[in-house]
């Protein structure tokens, strides 16, 4: 087994609702792995109880075979496990460098340093004086993947970095991702642009209504008709058609 | 753009041409066109970010197109104010709930009649909206917020009926409701509809959107994709490659 994250049988409800119901995904070492899914079937849930910030009801989170289940999100991401969030979370009247120097440990010129190179990684560095209230939507998605990158983590959750983002940037992004992943960096991603998902993720797990309904290769899951079903929705009344 | 379908002679009540909006940092909708035909429903699905609710928006005057025209009855409404769109009797109910949560549910659908400056009127249609309801009658002095999500989106369908509109805009009525309660919602679509009211409706539930509906429109990336009856489109296999990915007939 060689898992490096796996959720199993996890179990969350909101006042009777179940947002994730048994839910149990694998994202292997060295992998880019895609969690896709419709609107509400539980994706952005799952990312808050891998990442400590909702309590599972019910089941387990292991990180390298070691149960993290419901630590507490700076632990979380102590442990190796760094996240982006759906709608970005910058201090929009700090620089974009003072951004990335927030939660710095280290000593200063170091840090610095090391924050420089990531915003460069990331082709943002010629902003880095700016406020970062004054970047466009896609580049404060960069600089939160900066923030994310500085703390080396071993497994990096993405949610929706491909959304209302440009078409270059998004190119970009996918760029970035794949060369991070060349070294070593493992991923999973929340998305709903399927080109970004298909074309870059080696697998594809598909929650709806909280469960796994399917899991695999890009090709496999395109074409996987349970997926297609979850993507349209229930049919309500089949009986009652004409 | 693929053409599927029949029942395009039935008149249009609102005509879309080329329509292309956006927000500041680029065109959502790039040159959509489509018709709604009068005294149907017609359903708009496609994948997040297709731009459905751009286009509501644009309709309903939240939004200014860049280009295009969006035709009522012949009258171009790109560019008017979203009280000067209701005033023609383009009437939306909004995805989130909307209720006055500590009014009282007569009260709320009265509000929807406030624009009429009638109080015999509105007292009409209210017993009009009742008749289409007869649920809501039993809920008038109750409060709205302590209604059910599935209550309140019916109340909300009353509070829109007031105004008798020419065009109802229905976004995602199915937004957050459990199985059990969108069957409900459906049926009183489909009620509105029977009673004569043509209705333009976005859903996420693909399926159910379309089998209720005699028009069906995929969008995709901002374009009309497919188009014909709802059967049609719910059947064309071309969906799948529009919702999963991949040029569609490659998949």
């Amino acid at each position: 087994m060689t898992a490096l994250l796996r959720t199993e049988g996890i179990r969350k409800a909101y006042g009777g609702v179940h947002a994730l119901d048994t839910c149990t995904v694998e994202v292997e070492e060295g992998t880019v792995a895609g969690l896709i899914g419709p609107n509400g079937s539980g994706k952005t849930t799952l990312f808050n109880v891998i990442t400590g910030y909702a309590k599972a009801d019910a089941g387990h989170v292991y990180l390298a075979g070691q149960q993290i289940t419901n630590v507490s999100p700076d632990r979380v991401f102590a442990l190796g496990i760094g996240r982006t969030f759906q709608l970005t979370r910058i201090f929009a009247s700090l620089t974009v460098l003072e951004n990335m120097l927030v939660a710095s440990p280290n000593g200063r010129a170091a840090a610095r340093r090391r924050a420089m190179e990531q915003l460069d990684f990331l082709g943002i560095a010629g902003h880095h004086a700016e406020l970062a209230g004054t970047l466009s939507y896609g580049q404060r998605k960069l600089l939160e993947l900066a923030y994310v990158l500085v703390a080396d983590p071993a497994v990096i959750l993405l949610d929706e970095p491909a959304g209302g983002v440009n078409l270059s940037l998004v190119n970009h992004i996918a760029d970035r991702i794949r060369e991070l992943n060349a070294a070593g960096k493992t991923f999973l991603i929340v998305e709903h642009n399927m080109e970004f998902v298909m074309g870059l993720c080696d697998r594809v797990t598909v929650l709806d209504s909280g469960t796994v309904v399917a899991s695999g290769p890009p090709d496999i899951i395109r074409t996987d008709r349970r997926v297609l079903n979850a993507y349209l929705g229930e049919d309500l009344d089949p009986a009652e058609d004409e | 753009m693929t053409e599927t379908g029949a029942g395009d002679q039935a008149r249009s009540v609102l005509k879309i041409t080329d329509l292309v909006a956006g927000y500041g940092g680029g065109d959502v909708l790039r040159g959509v066109s489509l018709d709604v035909a009068e005294g149907g429903i017609t359903c708009v699905v496609g994948p997040n970010g297709a731009g459905k609710s751009t286009l509501m928006a644009s309709i309903s005057g939240l939004l200014r197109p860049r280009l295009g025209s969006i035709e009522l009855d012949g009258r171009n409404l790109a560019g008017m104010s979203p009280r000067q769109v209701l005033r023609l009797g383009v009437v939306q109910v909004q995805q989130n709930h909307s209720l006055f949560r500590d009014m009282t549910v007569r009260e709320n659908v009265e509000l929807g009649g406030y624009i009429l400056g009638d109080r015999a009127l509105t007292a009409r249609r209210v017993r009009a909206v009742y008749e289409v309801f007869p649920d809501i009658a039993g809920w008038a002095g109750k409060k709205a917020g302590s209604l059910s999500g599935g209550q309140q989106r019916l109340v909300e369908f009353g509070r829109a009926l007031m105004l008798e509109p020419r065009l109802l805009l229905l976004d995602e009525p199915s937004m957050g409701l459990a199985p059990k309660i969108l069957r409900t919602v459906f049926a009183a679509i489909r009620q509105m509809n029977a009673a004569g009211t043509t209705i333009l409706l976005v859903e996420q539930n693909a399926r159910a959107g379309l089998r209720l509906s005699s028009h069906g429109v995929v969008m995709e990336s901002g374009r009309v994709r497919l188009s014909g009856t709802g059967r049609e489109v719910l059947e064309n296999p071309e969906i799948g490659a529009l919702y999963l990915g991949g040029a569609v007939g490659a998949g």
